[in-house]
Order: C-alpha cells, then sequence, then structure tokens
C-alpha cells in the first residue's frame, strides 16, 4: 500500500523489527472431533486494539478464552510480554477479562465487584475501595457504588463489568462482545469512550466481536475469522480496500462479487472476460496467468450512476434501476444490466443540485479500473 | 373473577385448617388437662361444678412439670444435638455430592441423581434394618475388619449414638442433595471464571462466590434434615442405645407406655416451638440479606 511514512511506534505491527506483546505461535484447539481454532500465529503489539471479528461459532471466542487461560490449546504455544503461558493458570495470568455476560457477582455491590479483584491481590481493605471508587468514577457509576447489579440497567452493568476487568490494571484486558447487549445508540457511544478510556490507561485490548462496524469503529487491527483460521490481519482500511478473499470480502461490508477469466495481461491493463460485464479492464496483478479464474471485487460507493455515458470510462454498463433505498447521507440502488446481473451501488448524497435518480430509469454505471479488487480465492 | 379466586384460595386453607390448625388446638387442649384412668385418658375441658356452674379446667401444669424435670429437658437438649449434629455431617457430605452432579455433563447427570432418589423406592424401615446388618456386632463391617486383621474384637457400633448418627445422615441425605442440587445447577460458571481471572484461587472462588449464593440451598437442605431429625423416633428406636435420648421416644413412652397424653401432648407442642423457632430466624435472616 503506497501511503504517507508512518511512524512506526503508533503501527508497530508494520515494524518487522518490533518485538509483539503478544505472541500466538501455531496454536490450535480440538474439543473431541471438532477443531475451533486451528493453527493459528498471531502477534499483537503494546497499546493495541485488536478487534476479532467473526461469525459466532469460528473460534473467535475460544481463542480469547486461551489467552485468558480458560482452555488449554491442545497444540502451540501462547505468549504474554515475553511469558510462555502454558502452565500459567487463570488467577496468575497478567489479563482480565470483561464477560459478554458480564459475570457481575449477584451477592455484592457494585463496589465490592470492582474491588474483588484488588482484595484478591492482597490489597488493604480501605485503599482496594478507594481504587475501586476512583475506577467508578471513571465510568460515571460512582453513584451507583452501592447497588446491587440486578438494581442496575444493562448499559450501567456493562460499565460495572468494564470497571472491574480495568482496576487492576491488567497488561492485556480481554473483551467478549463487549457491547453485544447493548442497543444501538448506546453501542455507539460505548465504542468512542471504550476507545478513550483504552488510550487513557496504554492497556492492550482484544475484543471479540461479530458486529463488522464495531470492529471498524474501534480496532487499530482487524483480524477476520472463519472455521478456526484467521483469514486476513489487517488494518480496518486494509481490511476494507483490499480483502485477501471473497469471504472478507463480502464479511466486511457490501461487495459485488463478478466471476471471470483473465484475458490478456499489458503491463498496465488487465483486461478479464466476465459473463456478468462482458470484459473489464482492471489494473494488472502479479502472478495471475491467462486463462486463470479469479473474482473482481467492488464496493457500492465505487461505482458511478450516470444519466449520460461518461467519456473517457473502459467500463461503463447501461442498466435500469430496479430498487432504490434513501439512507438520508447517501442512496443505495441495485441496478439490473442486460446480461441479468444486478449491480449494488450508493450514491453520496453531497450534491443536491440534479434531480435523483430514481426508480426505473435508465442510467449508466461506470467503476475506474483501479477500484475492482481482483480476488484468486 | 373474585369467587374463583376465593375457591383456589378455599382450597389449600381448608387442608391447613384441618389437618394441621385443628390438630393443633386439639393438642393444645389436651395439654392443658390431666390424666385420669377413663376413656379418653384425659379431663374435660368443661365440667359441672358440684354447685352447678360451668367451670373450664385447664392447668399449665404439664408444661410446669416439663421444664423441672431433667429427663425432658436432657431430651430436648440431646435431640436438638443429635439433629444438628446430623445436619452438619450431612451437609458436609451432601454439599460435595450435589456439587459434582450439578458440574457433571447431561447423561451422566441423570444417572447420578436417579441414584441419589432410588432408594426412596424401597421401604424406610428396610434400609435402616440393613444398617443393622452392617453395624451389628457379627455383622458385615466387624467381619471384614477382622478377616482384614484390621482390629482383633468387635467394635461396637450397634445401639450407639453413632449408629444414631449413621442413620438419620443417611437417611435424610437426598433432602440435603436435592436442593442444593437445584440451587447449585443455576450457578453461573462465568462467575467462577470471573472470579478466577481477577486472581482467586480455587478455594478463594468457592468461599468467596460459590459458597455465598449457595446459601439459600444449604439453609433449605439443612431445614429438611434439621427438622424430621429433631422429632426423628424410628431411628433411634432401631439403632440407639438405652441411653440415646430423644424427645420422639419420650413422646412414645408417655402416651403409649405411661398412657399420659396430656404430658405428650406438652411435649409435643414444646417441641414445635423448638422446631419453628429456628425456622423463624432463619428466615428473618434471609429476608434480611435479601432486603440488602
Amino acid at each position: 500500500m503506497d501511503g504517507p511514512a508512518i511512524a512506526a511506534d503508533t503501527k508497530p505491527w508494520r515494524d518487522p523489527s518490533a518485538n509483539p506483546f503478544i505472541s500466538v505461535r501455531g496454536v490450535t484447539k480440538r474439543f473431541g472431533d471438532f477443531t475451533a481454532v486451528s493453527n493459528v500465529d498471531l502477534d499483537i503489539f503494546k497499546g493495541e486494539l485488536f478487534c476479532l471479528l467473526g461469525e459466532s461459532g469460528c473460534g473467535k471466542s475460544t481463542l480469547l478464552r486461551m489467552l485468558a487461560g480458560f482452555e488449554q490449546p491442545t497444540e502451540g504455544s501462547i505468549r504474554i510480554d515475553g511469558e510462555d503461558m502454558a502452565r500459567v493458570p487463570p488467577d496468575r495470568r497478567p489479563t482480565n477479562m470483561m464477560f459478554q455476560s458480564y459475570a457481575l457477582f449477584p451477592h455484592m455491590t457494585v463496589e465490592k465487584n470492582v474491588a474483588y479483584g484488588l482484595l484478591r491481590e492482597g490489597m488493604k481493605k480501605s485503599d482496594a475501595y478507594a481504587k475501586a471508587a476512583e475506577m467508578l468514577r471513571m465510568v460515571k457509576l460512582e453513584k451507583l457504588a452501592r447497588r446491587k447489579p440486578d438494581q442496575l440497567s444493562g448499559g450501567q452493568r456493562q460499565r460495572v463489568a468494564l470497571a472491574r476487568s480495568l482496576v487492576k490494571r491488567p497488561k492485556l484486558l480481554l473483551l467478549d462482545e463487549p457491547l453485544g447487549a447493548l442497543d444501538k445508540k448506546l453501542r455507539e457511544e460505548t465504542q468512542f469512550e471504550l476507545i478513550k478510556i483504552q488510550e487513557t490507561l496504554g492497556v492492550t485490548f482484544i475484543v471479540v466481536t461479530h458486529d463488522q462496524d464495531e470492529a471498524m469503529t474501534l480496532a487499530t487491527r482487524i483480524g477476520v475469522m472463519k472455521d478456526g483460521i484467521i483469514e486476513q490481519i489487517g488494518e480496518p482500511r486494509e481490511i476494507y480496500e483490499t480483502p485477501r478473499s471473497r469471504f472478507v470480502a463480502d464479511f466486511i461490508g457490501t461487495v459485488n462479487l463478478f466471476e471471470g477469466v483473465v484475458e490478456a495481461a499489458a503491463p498496465d491493463m488487465m483486461r478479464i472476460a466476465t459473463p456478468d460485464l462482458g470484459d473489464v479492464m482492471v489494473l494488472p496483478q502479479e502472478g495471475l496467468t491467462r486463462g486463470q479464474t479469479i473474482w473482481g471485487a467492488v464496493r457500492p460507493e465505487r461505482f458511478a450512476l450516470t444519466r449520460k455515458r461518461p467519456e473517457d470510462m473502459p467500463n461503463a454498463w447501461e442498466g435500469v434501476v430496479e430498487e432504490m433505498g434513501y439512507i438520508g447521507h447517501m442512496s443505495q440502488y441495485r441496478v439490473r444490466l442486460p446480461s441479468g446481473a444486478l449491480i449494488r451501488a450508493s450514491q453520496s448524497n453531497r450534491l443536491r443540485e440534479e434531480a435523483p435518480i430514481s426508480w426505473d430509469e435508465k442510467v449508466w454505471i461506470s467503476v475506474p479500473p483501479a477500484a475492482f479488487r481482483v480476488l484468486t480465492e | 373473577m373474585s369467587w374463583r379466586r376465593t375457591l383456589v384460595i378455599a382450597i389449600p386453607m381448608l387442608w391447613l385448617g384441618i389437618f394441621f390448625l385443628a390438630p393443633f388446638f386439639v393438642l393444645g387442649r389436651i395439654s392443658l388437662a390431666e390424666a385420669i384412668i377413663a376413656r379418653p385418658p384425659f379431663t374435660p375441658l368443661f365440667d359441672r361444678a358440684p354447685d352447678g356452674t360451668l367451670e373450664i379446667i385447664a392447668s399449665l401444669e404439664n408444661y410446669r412439670f416439663l421444664f423441672q424435670d431433667a429427663l425432658y429437658r436432657n431430651a430436648y437438649l440431646s435431640s436438638i444435638r443429635i439433629a444438628l449434629v446430623s445436619t452438619i455431617f450431612a451437609l458436609l457430605i451432601g454439599y460435595p455430592i450435589a456439587y459434582y452432579i450439578a458440574r457433571a455433563p447431561e447423561p451422566k447427570r441423570s444417572i447420578l441423581l436417579l441414584m441419589v432418589i432410588l432408594p426412596f423406592w424401597t421401604s424406610f424401615l428396610l434400609r435402616v434394618y440393613a444398617w443393622m446388618g452392617f453395624l451389628r456386632t457379627n455383622g458385615v463391617i466387624n467381619n471384614t475388619l477382622m478377616s482384614l486383621g484390621v482390629i482383633d474384637a468387635p467394635l461396637r457400633m450397634m445401639h450407639t449414638d453413632l449408629a444414631v448418627y449413621i442413620g438419620i445422615v443417611y437417611t435424610y441425605l437426598p433432602f440435603m442433595i436435592l436442593p442444593l442440587y437445584a440451587n447449585l445447577t443455576k450457578l453461573d460458571g462465568a462467575l467462577l471464571e470471573a472470579a478466577s481471572d481477577l486472581g482467586a484461587s480455587p478455594v478463594v472462588t468457592f468461599f468467596t462466590v460459590t459458597l455465598p449464593l449457595s446459601l439459600p440451598g444449604i439453609v433449605a437442605g439443612s431445614m429438611l434434615v434439621f427438622i424430621p431429625a429433631i422429632g426423628e423416633y424410628v431411628i433411634p428406636a432401631l439403632l440407639g442405645g438405652p441411653d440415646t435420648l430423644m424427645i420422639g421416644r419420650v413422646l412414645w413412652d408417655e402416651f403409649f407406655s405411661s398412657r399420659d397424653w396430656p404430658v405428650a401432648s406438652a411435649v409435643a407442642i414444646v417441641m414445635l416451638f423448638l422446631v419453628v423457632a429456628p425456622i423463624m430466624w432463619l428466615q428473618s435472616v434471609q429476608n434480611r440479606r435479601e432486603m440488602d
């Protein structure tokens, strides 16, 4: 990727000589015949907010539980801060976890819940409660310190769980679907709060989520998991713009996928033949041979819809708007081509001069060669 | 609507009235009478005085007698002691069993649970007799130990307090296990993981999370063992010795040997209050905990 040079200390994963804080090597976890996690390698750096993203059952929670020590890897090793975790039980690990169900102790008040971990360290009672109060102030719950968990709302419980898992200042905080139980508005607010807290405390976060928006918003990097394998690791932008496989392209955001065959490769342009779009010009890519089957992936916002045929565009097709959805800041279109293919396109509603394109209109749909991401798997 | 609700409430009320409240008053009334040789063997409540006026014959003489005679006091104390010790042992044995069953995976769990309940399908009396076969001088335990050379002379186990404890704990163990099991299956495994994640060793996790959360189960199970154990008659009569003093036996003797119904009734009433008092206390404790 060409881009401005970025200091290695804010993006250490781009520096090959950087020492990872957490290093997962060849980790496999089998439950009987079922392989939950399969030969995973993963490096996570200090201060990162790493998201493990995938559908339920993809092994992301199992990986998290192995980091916490609740599960032992069948094969492979996990090192945290240089220390091998193989024989370290959960209560001796430098990690804390925020559980999906929050797992607050129902028989203890909020402050007792938060102070619990500190008391286990042997901290003096008065000090532990003072620290717990400080943590509760940070999550704005100081007024509810004497309540029991069942007297709190979902959002408040989530904050208590966060406070409890952060109060020991763990080197690594593991969050299992931290915002899963919150409604949409609260979730969005809490996302940014979570980032703020993470930056303030400098704790390394690993978040497990099935929500791609959440992962995109929170993460420094995302690991997309499928069937126990990490399909791709990258910054949110990399994952979105340059997905490695059809699965990743489809899982993150909306994508149009076109199957095709490499026809001719010129040094500056490559032609692929697709049943849906006919011949398409894309940017050349190394390692492709003539006749190879590939998939072209295009994000909806990369298409341009115009009433007149655009000039100087090698990839342009005429079609009919079959469906249109007005979202507000943008509109979504489904355009039917004569080949029968249905293209999902979206247009920003930044400009309001023209009358917007609407249902059943004949339109030209075009896309620059650079917008095609060529995938081989 | 309203008469239907009344009907629903009326059934349990009627039941309690006929089978609990009425007998209780009958018992209370007899306990205030005086024993006579007649049929029924107690003085009537109302009588005609020689001058023709109606008089009520009732006195607390029987209760005074109970509190003065050391036999009754000792019988009560010893019943409470035996019931208490048995309850503690039932708890110590029952808790790990209940915990193990609650944590067992599904087909195994049902089988274990069945094994706890299964003894109920045979007669209680038969099971106590079986213990006699184990405990007596020429019984299974003594014969095994002697043939193994562990002991030279048979141990005296029958007709001791030990045999009574064994009998009570064995008989009432399921009553301890079942409420504990019901409570412990509800325990969220994530709570134990959370405790461990926050630095609690398994022992500390047990005492700070598992035990306090299972307190309602402990209370329920202990009550179900303690209450029947305190008035137990059959087990001390069959397994206990001549010096095993329990109130159930005293009650039997008063009713059937001495035929002193009024004193026996007073014994029963006092026992009722002895049992009710700890329940009320425990309930108020639990209510206060919930208020917190």
